[in-house]
């Protein structure tokens, strides 16, 4: 939202890495500062009411719903977004494996999938089928079926951990 | 030139390099990276932002609108209503029956009455609080039955009678005489509640105006071409002058496939200001959008022999259209047409109704008027495979349509592959040891579809290409495609890609893709119908199939040998008979453009023309029918209800996988689809005199997380179509159809209860038990189908009548 007519409060945070500064409308929730203030328009939405995971970005490295978060919460904290994944020009694992397998389609929900699934990584290195259906139990997407995406997160946890591995012949050719 | 599917050229790279290979998309990084831009990341310098307000009134006319108040708010730089966008459109010629802001009257609560564009979307909002609209109620119907039950008033004053829009009278042979040969006669009613698509995107468009009369619209569109040309007509402005760019969809499934209002009212409001203009749907007004599945009331008689052959059919269906046409007429065809191609129906009469209502209107999701008809006929099939005592699979491969044949209803079907679908899941799931005898509480099920890879006619009919392509060589070695398609996640971008590269023996990632965008591409007709991969396929296939001739005949005298011998691969240009003879790829270009000049060439594709020449022939043919079968695997709870699906095993016949991951991603992501349709996705309406949606939020409409998702064994049957490129046909809608019938199937074999509609919900499966418990019939579903004064039929001699395709004269007394 455009925000001519209101005043504005500065605050610090850091994201992705580096401390930033930006001045917003006291009311605006973290996604619309993200996106309307800040450029950050990776982060995506779905319904603005907490129900449907689009907008998770990470808050001091947890998963949280970017439009439930006000800005000014957020002061002297640390918040990662997806434009953060990706460093020096390398894809960050999670996000070489979802290209390759398709996890993501409309791309739409993908950040907050990404991100949701680094989250769990971080402490879950070796994550079972079912605990990374819970973990990502609170995003919504719509084309995938989900299948794909919990192949790449396994795929991505396992070179993650060093193991040389690919995606099975299944998942890519079919039974 | 258009391609035929005569004129194929039949000289192939016998070893493909890119066809079928599950390779990543051309977008995926951007998407991973959350670079890609969709609409509403774009913003513009002065950018204004645009609210609508809706209607409170399910039917009422507007005797006036105040914007006085709206106006002088600080901030507001313009309000339209009905009276500033007069023209009506619609995406069907024979349905223009929408305003982007209505005139006289509202015909749904979430109508938009007014626009406002103001600096921030919170001025936009307290905009809308200050117009005050005065609405003199009428009588509003929640439902096809009671637009049935009442002719007047009239929510619109076209249509076929009173509150139906559209009455449909088809058949093919005498079907009551070809039903009364059958040793078993059975009759059915289902019904199949109406869902929405549900993209994760909210519909966004952004406008802007250049003073020299030029408009630009970026929109989550699947029908750039159909947006441009409603553009027009409202507007009034040259289609010269108007560029619409489809901005990548963060998801379709169809919902986003009409023009919009919110299109045109951005549209309106950038001319006026002269400043872009942005809307963002709320995620409650997509609700509003809708034009997802018509809830539809099925009535199905048929007549079988002992063996399970179908002596012929008779099938009724009603349709709730909600309040606008939409793409309402063709879906009605479609609940008749594809009954056909699957089993052999040696005579069939369909009879269909829509209705019009007082909700949001209703159009094409994924599958498009179909999915209704086969969760009806997939049931219906069961049940008579077991009052005949045979097991469902036999009972189906012992009927299919054979491949290469015309159905009663003059649908030519080419390559057939459902016996194999068949066979793959039976084997895959261990169809023989479980069915009828898993324990009480589990159960399997079967089910089967088809699907169209495109339609045959366009919405406009017209002798022009339904899809085009230009590709540009550059002397770089890369190469540019331009094509009017729409990637809505799908992957056509990466089809293009994929195509051109397999002919021109180059990397896929070393080709630029320009689509969706009026003013640089070619027309594509839009992503809906499955037809992308099919038809701008073909349209790739042939203009790289030229530039590959051009290239090869000046690489062939470079190179001193026979055009004929010239090959293209790992991205170089060489002798068949010495590979070492060649050049890289990019010098073939340059030896071709000091030659010739700017390499660039043309393709495009029509579809073959359709058999039927009756009306309402329109609807049902297809360059390609995909097919699938699938059976589901269910645990359902005598004490609660509740079902959960643990696997469902798929087998698709796509012809031929031009990236099998991304096929299989189709694959799986129909079965998602279907199995929400299947178990909790439902338009729910408060059916009181307010028709107020219940539950326009992505939590109150459920859909399934990740806990609810079965596993899925997918398996390709490929079986390529002569028509399709390198034989590929269709994958993202087929899939989804066989999921509500099997998952029905298998609730009756795993408690003995007939659920014949959909949602298969909880409540539905315990009334059911405890009706059965009782000595009742244990089944929930529709008691009755209304009257519906049907037309006179059309009557269409089969082709093993003698018919022709044509309907034959009406006699009149």
């Amino acid at each position: 939202m455009a925000t001519s007519n209101e005043s504005k409060t500065k605050i610090g945070l850091t994201i992705n890495g580096e401390g930033t500064e930006v001045a917003f409308a006291s009311h605006k929730t973290l996604l619309e500062v993200l996106r309307e203030d800040l450029g950050l328009t990776g982060t995506k939405h779905g319904c603005e009411l907490g129900e449907c995971g689009t907008c998770t970005v990470l808050l001091d490295g947890t998963p949280v719903l970017s439009c439930l978060v006000l800005g000014l919460a957020c002061a002297g904290r640390d918040v990662r977004t997806v434009e953060g994944m990706a460093s020096a020009g390398k894809l960050h694992p999670l996000q070489e494996t979802f290209a390759d397998l398709g996890a993501a389609q409309c791309g739409y929900c993908t950040p907050a999938f990404l991100l949701t699934a680094e989250a769990l990584l971080a402490t879950n290195p070796k994550p079972t089928r079912d605990e990374i259906k819970d973990a990502l139990a609170g995003n919504l997407c719509r084309c995938t079926g989900y299948i794909k995406i919990y192949e790449a997160v396994e795929l991505a946890a396992a070179r993650m951990r060093g193991e040389s591995a690919e995606p099975t012949r299944e998942s890519l050719y079919g039974a | 030139m258009a391609r035929k599917s005569s004129d194929r050229p039949t000289a192939r790279p016998p070893d493909r390099r890119i066809i079928g290979k599950a390779l990543r998309k051309v977008d995926a990084v951007a998407k991973v990276t959350g670079t890609t831009k969709f609409a509403d990341d774009l913003a513009f310098p002065r950018m204004l932002y645009c609210k609508l307000l809706r209607s409170t009134q399910p039917h009422a006319r507007i005797v006036s609108i105040d914007t006085s108040a709206a106006r002088t708010l600080d901030g507001v730089q313009a309000v339209l209503t009905g009276q500033d966008v007069p023209i009506p459109f619609g995406i069907l010629p024979v349905s223009q029956d929408e305003h982007a802001l209505c005139l006289d009257k509202v015909r749904f609560i979430g109508d938009p009455v007014a626009a406002v564009a103001a600096t921030s979307e919170e001025t936009a909002t307290a905009a809308l609080d200050l117009i005050k609209v005065a609405y003199e109620p009428l009588r509003s119907f929640d439902s096809a039955e009671a637009a049935v039950a009442n002719p007047e008033p009239r929510i619109h004053d076209y249509g076929d009678s009173g509150n139906l829009h559209k009455l449909i009278d088809l058949e093919f042979g005498d079907a009551d005489a070809g039903i009364a040969e059958g040793d078993l006669v059975r009759e059915d009613l289902f019904f199949f509640e109406g869902s929405t698509h549900l993209p994760m995107e909210q519909h966004a468009a952004v406008a802007q105006w250049s003073p020299d009369g030029k408009l630009t619209l970026w929109s989550s569109t699947q029908t750039p071409h159909y947006v441009h040309r409603a553009l027009a007509k409202v507007l009034g402005l040259p289609a010269a002058r108007i560029r619409v760019i489809a901005t990548p969809n963060g998801g379709g499934f169809g919902g986003k496939s009409d023009p919009f209002n919110h299109e045109i009212a951005v549209a309106k409001l950038a001319m006026l200001t002269g400043r872009a203009v942005k809307i963002t749907l709320t995620r409650e007004e997509v609700f509003y959008c809708h034009r997802g599945r018509h809830p539809t009331l099925m009535w199905v008689r048929t007549g079988a022999k002992k063996n399970g052959a179908i002596t012929g059919m008779h099938f009724r269906s009603l349709l709730d259209g909600g309040a606008y046409g939409s793409y309402g007429v063709a879906s009605t065809y479609y609940t008749g047409a594809l009954q056909t191609v699957t089993y052999n129906i040696p005579r069939y009469h369909f009879q269909g109704a829509r209705a019009f209502t007082n909700k949001a209107p209703c159009g094409p999701k994924r599958g498009h008027g179909t999915p209704q008809p086969r969760f009806a006929l997939e049931v219906h099939v069961d049940k008579i495979a077991e009052q005949l005592g045979i097991d469902p699979a036999e009972l189906r491969l012992t009927t299919l349509v054979p491949p290469n044949s015309l159905t009663a209803n003059y649908l030519r079907v080419g390559s057939m592959g459902l016996g194999r679908c068949i066979e793959k899941v039976i084997e895959g799931s261990g169809w023989k040891r479980k069915f009828r005898k898993l324990p009480n509480g589990r159960g399997v099920g079967l089910a089967c579809s088809s699907y169209i890879s495109g339609a045959g006619l366009p919405i406009y009919w017209n002798n022009m290409p339904h899809s085009g392509v230009q590709l540009k060589c550059d002397r770089g070695g890369g190469v540019t495609v331009f094509c009017g398609s729409t990637d809505i996640g799908q992957g056509s971008d990466s089809i293009l890609a994929y195509i051109v590269a397999e002919v021109l023996g180059i990397d896929p990632f070393d080709i630029a893709v320009v689509t969706a965008d009026t003013d640089l591409t070619p027309v594509d007709l839009g992503s809906y119908s499955s037809r992308v991969t099919l038809m701008s396929g073909n349209a790739a296939l042939q203009a790289a199939e030229r530039a590959r001739q051009i290239l090869a005949l000046h690489a062939a005298k470079k190179l001193e040998i026979p055009a004929e011998r010239v090959t293209f691969a790992d991205g170089r240009v060489f002798d068949s008979e010495d590979r070492k003879k060649g050049m890289p790829f990019a010098d073939a270009v340059q030896v071709a453009e000091a030659a010739e000049g700017t390499v660039g060439t043309v393709g495009s594709y029509t579809p073959p023309k359709s058999a039927g020449r009756y009306r309402g022939a329109g609807v049902g043919p297809s360059p390609a029918y995909s097919y699938s079968a699938c059976v589901a695997e269910v645990d359902v709870d005598p004490e609660t209800g509740i079902v959960r699906v643990p696997t469902i095993w798929i087998a698709h016949d796509v012809g031929r996988s031009i990236n099998s991951a991304a096929v299989i991603g189709q694959v799986e992501g129909s079965i998602y689809m279907g199995l929400g349709e299947a178990l909790m996705e439902e338009m729910a309406y408060r059916g009181d005199r307010n028709v107020v949606h219940k539950i326009p939020s992505l939590l109150e409409y459920k859909s399934p997380t990740t806990l609810e998702m079965c596993d899925v064994v997918t398996y390709l049957v490929e079986d390529p179509d002569p028509n399709g490129p390198f034989g590929a046909k269709e994958v993202g809608q087929g899939p989804l159809l066989p999921v509500m019938p099997a998952v029905a199937n298998a609730v009756y074999d795993a408690v003995g209860v007939r659920i014949d509609e959909v949602p298969i919900t909880p409540e539905k499966v315990l009334k059911a038990i405890r009706r059965k418990a009782k000595g009742e019939e244990g089944r929930v579903g529709p008691e009755a189908f209304p009257d519906i004064p049907w037309p006179e039929p059309t009557r269409v001699p089969t082709p093993w009548e003698g018919g022709d395709g044509k309907a034959v004269e009406r006699v009149r007394a």
